[in-house]
């Protein structure tokens, strides 16, 4: 059986900067309210009164993770257009071995 | 690219109207049938390699929009009413042209004035026609002190006759694997909200900070916000809004002290070392923590930092503009990276000119001059509003001065005003402070054009006749205020909708045929993209241009090569060919020719009686990057990431004044009010509140009330005066530091978005 395939985004550079989130409304013409992916803020208290902003991009039930565009070999709308070129697609098992190099990731599965 | 019978994909530049930015990117536009189906990025272009901003990618939504402007329409009742009717392209130019020439025949082309708003694809054309037609007044309309980027424009162009960038290699095709090319060890973003202006800006994309930060850069942030940036930076300086003038200093102070300047780089190529060095002598650190709120350690740490790393770039951004005296303050910037030797080195702060000296929007004098030459421009300063007034303004890119131009409508000295041609300038909305002032010194002007892609506010309330403006997939143009050089061309039509372009090309022909030798607009843009040996179809072909490395518009290390100055001698293009921590420009000004920190009209230390009675600091115009200033508040995509025109507030400011997330509240200053939904964030300093800027609320419908779009309510604009620009008369637009105090709305008394 092949490799399952996934998203994965590493949210040490993270933006929040949204085009991951208009490039699959785009991509599926979902409308207001619907989409394959939110982000999620979350913001940590650090020493010396400052705040760590994170954002997680978070697929949701209507990510397919762009099926039509992936067996045409091209990247799912979100990883191309992510303008902090933060987001990566593949087999898991590549995925993973990514992630060993780097502090702050997630990895989504959605099938 | 065929991609089916009958869809076909274009390349070319992504430029607003429509993405809403200073132009860029590469990007694939697709098309079914003579209409826009789809945009991506392009991969193959260098400035963002494929990426693209939510702004572009809801370009579907923008172009397809039901509000969207389809067809020229003239006022049917009083102005302000909401009465329009359609009318024919010809009815409306035929309206434009013999009003035009009524009032150049009565009273002098120069009564017209001719305002764009941030500009962009518009700016060319708009001083196109304002030339055209013989009139001087090319103007930022609304924007007190025209406090956005000409500020840091004339400020470098004065002390060291250019301007820069951080050095992103974005001049090479190969970005960032070109050889040449250095990551800075420290980049300094400095008034620059990455999140908010995340993506294209002339030279620069916010997310080349990103890129950088991968490849090891370290960030020194100087920002009151606690933002992305400031959360990911080894060193965050909170600094009080306004007080960035006097940081420069404490930072130079250190540099020089410490001995951590560049001895090389001052020795050879600048001029008043010793002058900046008793200058900073007279000012303590203490002092300096004071005014900036930062503590005197961190001005030492930052000083450092940057100082020692090698090399080390500095971003900076539009609060400078608005600080008190802005070219002063931009002064200090630009005299760190001369301290340091980090100009046109690799990754550094390079000096950013079109790609061999394209334009069709110049940004310096010299430009201007290009276009339409020395004697040409001469003229146009004897009756160039404000340009008797403010030395620098005459001397550098021949804008009117917005404050004075609001000062002549209202009194009609030395020359009344007698029209205006308003394109793509929300002014009502986003531009104007004090924009109750602008709307009633407008109203009373004789004919007023408004050309935009959506009805706004301002074209409600001061139009006679408002002509439809195209997209980008709708229109021809060139973008030559950045690198690359783009082609960007008409794939698509909606309706009625026409370029700018084409717009002022017909009108300007028809008032002056001898200013518009060209057949069409292809054919001025050939002309003016022969310095690059391109037509405007063989642009399309290339896809974009560069100029190659040697050439005087692209790095390193020009002013050794002399590559910068006319004369072809090493050095800048400045009276003693050096950087000029001592500028003898401003000195021939009468300005003052050493950096310094002026404090904002209203402050806790100006106007400690003030600020007893509005205890807190409003800044307003920090970027969200899902809408550009006025603009994206009616595409869906968009509105739903940013749904309320806000006010951000710390969790401590909330509590005292009894505000819970999503409270309306009443923003009160010494000069006007506005309310706002609470938002309330940790980012926020307890003692600042932020609320965005450009807001209306395009879903409410209008009834003729004088009231459009509830703009009155939410402009919080009206809390921020004209006419105390900067001495120089770039830059004082107070946007940042206004003083202010908040209170919850009363029940009822809330802003809703139906009618
Ligand atoms: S992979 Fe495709 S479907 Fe999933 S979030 Fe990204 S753009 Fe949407
Ligand atoms: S596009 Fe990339 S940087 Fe922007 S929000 Fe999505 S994941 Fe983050």
């Amino acid at each position: 059986m092949a490799a399952r395939n996934g998203l994965m985004i590493d949210y040490d550079f993270c933006t929040g900067c949204n085009s991951c989130v208009v490039a699959c409304k785009q991509e599926h013409s979902y409308p207001v309210g619907k989409g394959g992916i939110n982000l999620v803020e979350i913001m940590t208290p650090l020493p010396d009164d400052r705040i760590r902003i994170d954002y997680i991009p978070f697929t949701t039930a209507y990510c397919d993770l762009c099926y039509t565009r992936t067996t045409r070999g091209e990247q799912p709308a979100c990883v191309k257009h992510c303008q902090a070129a933060c987001m990566y697609f593949g087999t898991l098992p590549e995925l993973a071995a990514k992630m060993e190099a780097k502090p702050h990731c997630v990895l989504f599965t959605p099938r | 690219m065929q991609v089916d019978e009958n869809t076909k994909v274009y390349k070319m530049g992504a430029w607003s109207p429509g993405p809403g930015c200073h132009g860029g990117c590469g990007v694939e536009i697709s098309v079914k049938d003579g209409k826009f189906v789809k945009i991506e990025g392009d991969v193959d272009h260098p400035y963002h390699e494929g990426r693209l901003c939510p702004r572009a990618l809801a370009l579907g939504q923008y172009i397809n929009h039901p509000d969207r402007l389809r067809w020229p329409l003239k006022r049917v009742g009083e102005r302000g009413s909401g009465k329009w009717a359609r009318i024919s392209w010809d009815e409306a130019l035929d309206t434009c042209e013999s009003k035009l020439r009524d009032i150049r025949d009565k009273y002098g082309a120069e009564s017209m004035v001719f305002g764009q708003g941030t500009g962009r694809d518009s700016g060319g054309p708009i001083l196109f026609l304002a030339y055209a037609y013989g009139s001087p007044n090319w103007t930022l309309f609304g924007l007190s002190g025209i406090a956005c980027f000409t500020p840091r424009l004339a400020a470098c162009f004065q002390v060291m006759g250019d301007m820069t960038f951080p050095d992103a290699a974005q001049f090479f095709p190969e970005r960032y694997d070109d050889p040449d090319w250095k990551c800075p060890e420290v980049i300094v973003s400095w008034a620059r909200n990455l999140q908010g202006s995340q993506c294209a800006d002339h030279y620069f994309s916010g997310h080349y900070v990103t890129d950088m930060m991968k490849r090891g850069a370290k960030l020194i942030v100087v920002d009151p916000v606690n933002g992305w940036e400031a959360s990911r930076a080894e060193l965050w300086l909170r600094i009080r809004p306004g007080a960035d003038g006097a940081l420069a200093l404490g930072m130079i102070k250190v540099i020089i002290e410490e001995n951590l300047y560049n001895k090389e780089f001052v020795d050879k190529w600048t001029f008043g070392f010793d002058k900046l060095k008793a200058h900073v002598a007279s000012m303590t650190l203490d002092e300096i923590e004071q005014i900036t709120w930062v503590p005197k350690e961190k001005i030492i740490l930052a000083a450092r930092m940057y100082a020692k790393a090698k090399p080390a770039s500095m971003r900076f951004g539009q609060p400078l503009d608005s600080n008190a005296e802005a070219v002063a303050t931009i002064h200090g910037l630009a005299s760190l990276w001369a301290l340091t030797g980090n100009i046109d080195n690799p990754g550094g702060n390079i000096i950013t000119r079109p790609p061999k000296g394209v334009t069709l929007y110049p940004y310096s004098t010299e430009e201007v001059i290009q276009l339409y030459g020395q004697e040409f421009v001469n003229k146009m300063n004897l009756k160039r509003i404000g340009a008797d007034q403010y030395p620098l303004v005459k001397n550098f890119r021949s804008w009117a001065m917005s404050d004075d131009v609001l000062k002549q409508m209202e009194t009609g000295t030395p020359y009344p005003v007698k029209g205006l041609w308003c394109q793509t300038n929300n002014f009502i909305a986003g531009t104007a402070q004090d924009p109750k002032r602008h709307w009633e010194a407008v109203r009373k002007l004789e004919f007023n054009v408004v050309v935009d892609t959506f009805m706004t506010p301002t074209a409600q309330l001061i139009a006679d006749i408002v002509l439809p403006a195209a997209a980008l997939s709708e229109k021809d143009s060139v973008f030559t205020t950045g690198v690359p050089c783009n082609p960007i061309y008409k794939v698509a039509t909606v309706d009625e909708a026409r370029p700018d372009w084409e717009i002022n090309f017909e009108l300007a022909k028809r008032l002056n045929p001898q200013a518009v030798p060209w057949a069409n607009v292809r054919g001025l843009f050939d002309q003016r993209l022969a310095v690059i040996g391109k037509t405007f179809e063989t642009l399309i072909d290339s896809g974009y241009v560069m100029a190659p490395k040697g050439d005087a518009t692209t790095p390193y290390n020009r002013h050794e090569k002399g590559l910068l100055r006319p004369d072809g001698q090493p050095g800048f293009r400045t009276p003693s060919g050096k950087f000029e921590f001592y500028s003898q420009k401003f000195e021939e000004y009468g300005l003052n020719p050493l950096p310094y920190h002026e404090e904002p009209i209203e402050s806790p230390f100006k106007t400690p009686e003030i600020y007893k009675d509005y205890p807190l600091i409003m800044m307003t115009g920090r970027r969200v990057g899902v809408m550009f200033h006025s603009e994206h508040r009616q595409i869906p995509w968009l509105r739903e990431l940013n749904p309320h025109p806000s006010i951000d507030l710390h969790p401590d400011t909330a509590k005292e004044y009894g505000i819970k997330d999503g409270d309306w509240v009443l923003i009160e200053g010494t000069m006007g009010k506005a309310k706002r939904r609470a938002k309330i964030t940790p980012i926020m300093h307890p003692k600042i509140v932020m609320a965005q800027h450009g807001w209306w609320i395009p879903e409410a419908t209008y009834n003729g009330d004088g009231n459009p779009y509830k703009v009155w309510d939410i402009n919080v604009n009206q809390l921020i005066p004209m006419g105390h620009n900067s001495k120089s008369g770039f830059g004082g637009a107070f946007t940042k530091t206004m003083l202010c105090r908040i209170s919850k709305v009363k029940e009822g008394e809330e802003v809703n978005y139906g009618s």
